[in-house]
């Protein structure tokens, strides 16, 4: 019963979704192109013409970077600003729970619906890195489900720690604070070793670097820094305790 | 008599150090419109929310549909329509779109649903309505909304939460009428309500709250008759002059209640009361002779000090 009741909570999101995606589309689909032309085909002439000590151009290298970060940002947008309005700004949770839906179900089809769109931007995604050429077809398609799950750990944790915030001042902190610096310092743009050394544990124990190093490695097919295995690992471990948290503090948030 | 639908017995809710409710028994029979009457933290909403089983009683037994709602939850919830007190709609939506998504939610199958929502736009006279989305709709549009949405699994208890607060007057009397006929149709209606008129007009049965606890409890007219007599002789004095004249009239009614700009005189015959004062001399600057109301009786058991 409870993966059919979060399966109409999943549906709702969808139908949601139908009417508010054009919203979104800048954000989701655009952005990466966008991204991978500036960076990726602008600045990586730059990058390419010096003195590059990456073994591979500077798009090829980029790219997978990029798929993951994308996750990643698309995630937390749909467990941040979504959820504190259904908690409290349009209290659409508290009108789901007065149905046969609980909190547990609220919780899993919300990050079930995150899975669907992730899946849908990564692919999409996939897709603009093989007509770039940053990519083959095969391992550009593979790259997509380590994205998916490195989108989900974080709407996992940042959907339990939205459940607690008061007021949207927390949300512009945890992008701030959280998602920005991550996307700049987990190896999207650079490899880490160009970090400072003492910076260098830091950089390994952020999610976002397992996320980058997994898509990376499947999509050019490199040796990987870390064993893949503890990278998937490091991952389904926060997809499962953000999960637990947020089920946990979504309860104490709305069952009063 | 068949079981009730709700059976409350010493039900207790409590907040950390706040309590909500404070050890309350009531219980709700099959079709009738039974009403919780209360100033603001009375403990009404917090009742409602263990009733639509949501929230977790605290002590004390409580009973829905002939089940615990701490184990049956989502079982009571399929058969309860829920209004509550903000109308938490999608506003990004369509009102049929509303419609159909809380459908799903209690997962019926989308041609069950439609045929339902068309009898429910008719009933919540939103049929021209039904593709325009919600924001811009009015204060009395949404709320029928949200009644029709709560009805969208044909339940057969209905709880509102002071469903017609902010409300102008020609929208609460559509309203009324609404729920006079969901009455009619055999659903049975729990609704909080601060306005008397409201209870007067609805309520087969209602109970009075105050600080968590039942004051009083009976038909509107019994309430009345217990806690009131049968009219009331309102009399007005010069600014200044009240608060003297007020005690010559001390000991000719039953009870003498001194408001900031009136005093009210229950007696069962306001019209020989009046002829009496007359005649002692006492001449109010206006007066007006009315029978009790249910407004009596609760500012009397509820008092008369502001709750904020």
């Amino acid at each position: 019963m409870a993966l059919a009741y979060s399966g109409r909570v999943l549906e709702a999101n969808a139908r949601v979704y139908r009417r508010t995606w054009r919203g979104s589309v800048m954000s989701t689909f655009l952005n990466p192109v966008l991204f991978l032309l500036a960076m990726g085909v602008g600045l990586g002439k730059l990058v390419d013409a010096g003195d590059s000590s990456l073994a591979v151009d500077y798009l090829t290298f980029l790219a997978p970077g990029l798929l993951a970060s994308t996750a990643m940002t698309t995630a937390a947008g749909d467990a941040s600003f979504p959820v504190m309005a259904g908690i409290k700004w349009r209290k659409s949770y508290e009108a789901i729970l007065a149905t046969p839906i609980g909190v547990g179900d609220l919780v899993a089809g919300h990050l079930g619906w995150i899975g669907v769109r992730l899946t849908f931007v990564t692919v999409v995604y996939g897709g603009v890195m093989i007509a770039f050429g940053a990519t083959s077809l095969v391992e550009g398609l593979l790259a997509v489900p380590p994205a998916v799950l490195t989108g989900l750990a974080f709407a996992a944790v940042v959907t339990a720690y939205t459940a607690r915030l008061k007021d949207e001042q927390g949300l512009s902190s945890l992008f701030r604070w959280g998602i920005t610096p991550l996307f700049l310092f987990s190896g999207t743009f650079f490899p880490i070793s160009q970090l400072p050394g003492w910076m260098h544990p830091v950089a390994y124990s952020t999610p976002l670097f397992h996320g980058v190093e997994l898509c990376r490695g499947i999509a050019l097919d490199l040796p990987a820094h870390v064993d893949p295995w503890i990278s998937v690992g490091y991952l389904v471990t926060m997809l499962l305790v953000g999960w637990f948290f947020a089920t946990r503090f979504m309860r104490g948030r709305l069952v009063k | 008599m068949a079981e009730p639908l709700v059976i409350a017995r010493d039900l207790h809710k409590s907040f950390g150090e706040l309590v909500a409710v404070a050890g309350i028994d009531f219980e709700v029979q099959r079709g009738e419109v039974f009403g919780f009457l209360g100033p603001n933290g009375a403990g009404k909403s917090s009742t409602m929310k263990m009733i639509g089983s949501v929230s977790p009683i605290s002590s004390g037994s409580l009973t829905v549909l002939g089940m615990d709602p701490a184990v049956d939850g989502p079982r009571i919830r399929a058969r309860l329509g829920v209004v509550p007190q903000d109308n938490n709609l999608d506003e990004e939506l369509t009102v049929y779109e509303n419609l159909l998504i809380y459908g799903r939610y209690y997962g019926l199958p989308k041609k069950v649903i439609n045929p339902r929502i068309d009898e429910l736009l008719a009933f919540a006279q939103l049929e021209e309505r039904r593709k325009s989305r919600v924001e811009p709709l009015s204060g009395g549009m949404k709320r029928r909304l949200t009644i029709a949405r709560g009805l969208i699994n044909t339940p057969e208890m209905m709880i509102l939460d002071e469903p017609t607060t902010g409300l102008d007057p020609q929208a609460r009397h559509l309203l009324w009428d609404r729920l006079y006929r969901l009455k009619q149709e055999g659903v049975t209606l729990i609704i909080t309500t601060h306005y008397m008129d409201e209870a007067e007009q609805l309520c087969d049965r209602l109970v009075i709250m105050d600080k968590g606890k039942i004051v009083a409890h009976g038909s509107p007219r019994q309430l009345i008759e217990q806690h009131s007599t049968r009219e009331v002789l309102e009399l007005r004095f010069a600014v200044g002059t009240q608060e003297a004249r007020a005690r010559e009239l001390e000991g000719r009614a039953v009870r003498t209640e001194i408001l900031p700009d009136r005093v009210l005189l229950y007696t069962n015959d306001a019209d020989v009361l009046f002829d009496e004062i007359h005649a002692a001399g006492i001449i109010p600057e206006s007066t007006v002779s009315r029978r009790a109301t249910l407004e009596d009786v609760f500012l009397h058991l509820t008092g008369r000090s502001l709750v904020d």
